[in-house]
């Protein structure tokens, strides 16, 4: 028996180095990492509270999250390759045309 | 007792593999350590009681997902990151911010809520009683989810083709 | 008083004609505007006529009220129109002479490229003058007033590619806009104490106020303030610089406007308010005080006057003073009659003129003229007529209307015989400078020479404003008659100047207007029965003596123009100073411009234009604008294409979020 805050806490620290990562990191495909990061920690708080509600359904929308994960991810690594053909680099930096 | 031990161990390889994978410069090193997080997040939901999750986060996300990273940072000949300037905003702002909001929300649960104890194994979230919920109550987003994953892999094919093979592939047809 | 369902319609015709003219005029023939123009002006004095055939003074005076206009909580004033027999001499007048000078025009300005616009302003007038006149409230007479001043400004300027002509407009139009404030306060003072600007609720709001100092210090007050305004519409002292200026006009609008009817607006105006002047002494002296001074200094300076438009023009204020002199002692109706034998002789006089100068190709300036009887009979009688007219000898109709004016200032109970002796100094002064004009143009040898003369004079006024009708006679032509088009008008007027002073005769005028005046009639008729039994010797001694006055003025004018023609300049070359201070018109005009024009000159460039406008407005404008951009400036790093802030800024603010929440959460 250990209380759900431990399950949260946990959940909520594998957010917050996912948003760190994202601000961190530079390499465009670490980035991504970072947000399916976010999302499994989205994911560990889900099954959490569905465990404190006595309601299936919180698993089940996480098995709704995986399925937009993977779809996100497949159309992400899609653009990246895209841009990599581009613009020969993967630092997320030096993709700025949108700049003002 | 034992709940508590096999929560903190991979409670533990959950949070190494986050840290690892900010502090690895490299991006092979970083997915590698993601897929160890998301293993130990599997046995995290194991010990809630979602069995048939764990399967799915395992199989599809570990193994597939992952997979892919894998074989794209593999494609693009991803190396070890350079130094370049970053953005001021990012580490000034966005990093204190972040920080500040995930102590707030830490503080929050610890002190202020009356959130309950649960047992090894609270809700157990077995194939069936998952059918019943996904294709009674949820069948319209299970549905449409499909049509999702079709527009992502379309998507895909794409972005991803270069114009000489479509050309290539139209010129074929003509021969 | 009596319904008149066909008084609106005497303005609206000549508006009508106005109207047309204006809009279809540049592409219509010169016979179709000539037609338009003389049908509506000729409908308007046939209406004219018919009104005054039908006048009878038992069911007089006669009103119409065309539609309400304004009502502010007691006040209430409507288009209203008035028609009593002061309305009436006025609108007979004015619908006469005008339409009378409209054939004249036709004539005058056929080669002019501006007829359709010329024909169609005079028709503006015309509708602006008799709104004025047949006004049954104050403010309804101001319309006419605002009206006839700005027609008075687009026909003074109408030749306005000329720098000179359309200053002149600016400079009259400006000075008239003096007078008018003067006006306007004084109809905010009545609106204040009477509640109301219609004509008999002033006065007799008027006659019911208490006898006392501080009633008579509100009727001071307003008539002095009507009289400012009269000063400026009527080119009395200190506002009468822009009727000179006003002659580079084409002459029949000098005829028309500045001799015959807009000038004599402010004699209206000051004759209709008799009963408040007659119940403000002070204010009646001093129009009294204005007019007769008026009357002698404008004659001072018409004797040295070159220009033959300049020298009718400061007849014109000098008889305008003779007006304002006869309503200042309370003379009321002897003003009116002058203002009616003054329409005559000085519309005449100026047409004459027009003829004149229209016939020797341009020319204005009497010293290039002479001789021209031999040339132009018809103008030259005519002509001749006016200035025995002006000049005031009988049977001729100003010598009526002058001789009782000069009898009233001398008899009237507010009159004293220093009025009547300016007035007759005054009139010798007037015939001197008439028949002076009269030898120079008339007798003697042409001293016109030839035409290259009249066209070297490009840099003088007068040569480009007279030239465009000089195309059809040609070049090198020698002085000729104008056509009948012309003449017609001046020998009707001719035949009025001689006879239009016989309605005088035996008071019969005076008890014509006197329901008008009623309220000084009473106290005049008293005065009147005393004064003629026991001064009807004295009349006639005065009447002796002021034609003498007219019959030296003559001698004096023959003799030095016609006898000895070498002595005006030799008496000029010995004056010296005082001559050359009377020709430049005692620097008046300098003095004005150092005074009053140019500190507001400077002062509104550096202040208003450069400060306030520059400064203040246009840089409000653009700082607000530089601002704007420097803001935008300033915000737009954040869209710096840059993922990573982007990630940054959303993390700041979802911390912000989660800290709002947590706080919520805590203090509830």
């Amino acid at each position: 028996m250990i209380p759900l805050s431990a399950y949260l806490i946990l959940s909520g620290f594998l957010f917050v180095c996912g948003v760190l990562g994202f601000l961190i990191k530079r390499n465009i495909i670490t980035i991504f990492m970072s947000i399916e990061l976010m999302l499994n920690g989205v994911n560990l708080s889900f099954v959490a509270f569905a465990a404190q509600w006595h309601a299936l359904s919180g698993q089940v929308f996480v098995f709704f999250v995986m399925v937009v994960a993977a779809a996100e991810a497949a159309v992400g690594l899609a653009i990246i390759i895209a841009v990599y053909r581009t613009r020969e680099t993967l630092n997320v930096d030096q993709v700025n045309l949108l700049k003002l | 007792m034992l709940h508590l031990i096999l929560f903190s161990i991979f409670g533990a390889v959950c949070v190494a593999g986050a840290v690892n994978l900010l502090v690895q410069s490299h991006p092979i090193n970083s997915a590698l350590s993601l897929i160890v997080v998301m293993a130990s997040l599997a046995v995290e939901y194991l010990l809630l009681g979602a069995e048939f999750v764990a399967a799915v986060q395992v199989i599809v996300y570990a193994g597939a997902i992952m997979v892919l990273f894998l074989i794209t940072i593999m494609l693009l000949n991803a190396g070890a990151e350079e130094r370049t300037k970053g953005s001021r905003v990012a580490t000034l702002l966005g990093v204190p911010g972040v920080v500040i909001g995930g102590v707030l929300v830490a503080w929050t649960l610890l002190h202020r809520s009356d959130l309950p104890m649960v047992s090894i194994g609270a809700l157990k979230g077995d194939p069936s009683s998952i059918a019943r919920l996904l294709f009674h109550d949820f069948l319209l987003p299970f549905e449409v989810t499909s049509v999702l994953i079709l527009i992502a892999i379309m998507g895909a094919v794409v972005l991803v083709s270069r114009p000489e093979v479509i050309a290539r592939g139209s010129r074929k047809d003509e021969q | 008083m009596t319904q008149n369902p066909y008084l609106w319609l005497v303005p609206i015709l000549p508006l009508a004609g106005a109207a047309i003219n204006g809009c279809f005029g540049r592409r219509s023939s010169k016979t179709a505007i000539t037609a338009i123009a003389l049908i509506f002006s000729g409908a308007a004095f046939a209406l004219a006529l018919f009104l005054a055939a039908g006048f009878s003074s038992a069911s007089a005076p006669y009103y119409y009220d065309l539609a309400h206009w304004l009502r502010a909580g007691a006040l209430q004033v409507d288009f209203s129109f008035y028609l009593d027999q002061l309305s009436l001499v006025m609108l007979l007048v004015v619908t006469g002479v005008g339409f009378l000078i409209h054939i004249y025009s036709i004539g005058y300005m056929w080669d002019d490229d501006g007829f359709y616009r010329f024909m169609a302003y005079l028709n503006l007038f015309m509708f602006f003058m008799l709104t004025l006149v047949l006004a049954k409230n104050y403010l309804v007479m101001f319309i006419g007033w605002e009206g006839v001043g700005l027609a008075s400004y687009l026909l003074i300027g109408f030749w306005f590619t000329k720098d000179s002509a359309a200053s002149a407009g600016k400079k009259a139009f400006i000075v008239n806009r003096i007078g008018d404030f003067g006006f306007l306060i004084a109809l905010f003072l009545m609106i204040k104490h009477f509640n109301s600007l219609d004509f008999n609720a002033v006065f007799a709001a008027v006659q019911q106020m208490p006898m006392g100092a501080a009633s008579v210090g509100t009727l001071t007050a307003i008539g002095l303030l009507l009289m400012v305004g009269a000063a400026g519409k009527s080119a009395q002292i200190p506002l009468y610089v822009w009727l000179p200026d006003a002659m580079e006009g084409p002459t029949p609008v000098s005829a028309l406007i500045h001799a015959a009817t807009m000038v004599t607006a402010g004699v209206y105006m000051v004759a209709r308010s008799s009963a408040i002047f007659e119940r403000a002494p002070m204010a009646m002296t001093v129009v009294a005080i204005i007019g007769t001074l008026t009357a002698l200094f404008a004659a001072t300076i018409g004797m040295a006057q070159t220009d033959i438009k300049k020298v009718l023009a400061y007849s014109t204020v000098s008889q305008l003073g003779y007006m304002f002199m006869a309503c200042g002692v309370g003379a009321f109706s002897a003003g009116v009659f002058h203002l009616m034998t003054h329409a005559f002789f000085k519309g005449l006089l100026f047409l004459a003129a027009g003829s004149v100068i229209h016939g020797i190709g341009g020319e204005q300036d009497m010293r290039k003229m002479g001789g021209l009887r031999k040339y132009m009979p018809v103008t030259f009688w005519t002509m001749s007529i006016a200035t025995f007219t002006i000049a005031g000898f009988p049977p001729l109709a100003a010598f009526f209307s002058k001789d009782e004016i000069l009898w009233k200032a001398y008899s009237s109970p507010n009159g004293s015989w220093i009025y009547w002796l300016i007035g007759v100094i005054t009139a010798f002064l007037t015939s001197f400078y008439m028949f002076r004009l009269w030898f120079l143009t008339f007798f003697g040898d042409y001293r016109g020479g030839d035409t290259k003369e009249a066209e070297h004079h490009s840099a003088s006024a007068h040569a480009h404003s007279d030239d465009s009708h000089s195309g059809t006679h040609g070049h090198g032509h020698e002085p000729h008659e104008s056509p009948w088009v012309m003449l017609g008008p001046l020998v009707v007027l001719a035949i009025l100047s001689v006879g239009g002073g016989w309605v005088g005769i035996g008071d019969r005028f005076e008890h014509f207007l006197a329901p008008v005046f009623q309220s000084g009639a009473v106290a005049e008729m008293a005065h009147e029965t005393g004064a003629e039994t026991s001064g009807g010797g004295t009349e006639m001694t005065l009447t002796i003596i002021s034609v003498a006055a007219a019959l030296l003025g003559l001698l004096l004018a023959g003799f030095l123009y016609v006898r000895r023609p070498q002595l005006p300049a030799r008496i000029a070359a010995s004056l010296g100073g005082l001559y050359g201070l009377v020709s430049h018109k005692y620097y008046i005009d300098e003095l004005y411009s150092a005074l009053f024009v140019k500190p507001l000159v400077d002062g509104s460039t550096t202040i208003l234009w450069h400060g306030v406008d520059q400064g203040i407005i246009d840089a409000a404008v653009n700082e607000s604008a530089t601002a704007a951009r420097d803001a935008s400036d300033d915000v737009r790093h954040m869209q710096s294409g840059n993922l990573r802030s982007y990630a940054g800024w959303i993390a700041a603010g979802g911390a912000v979020v989660i800290a709002y929440m947590v706080w919520m959460g805590v203090t509830h």
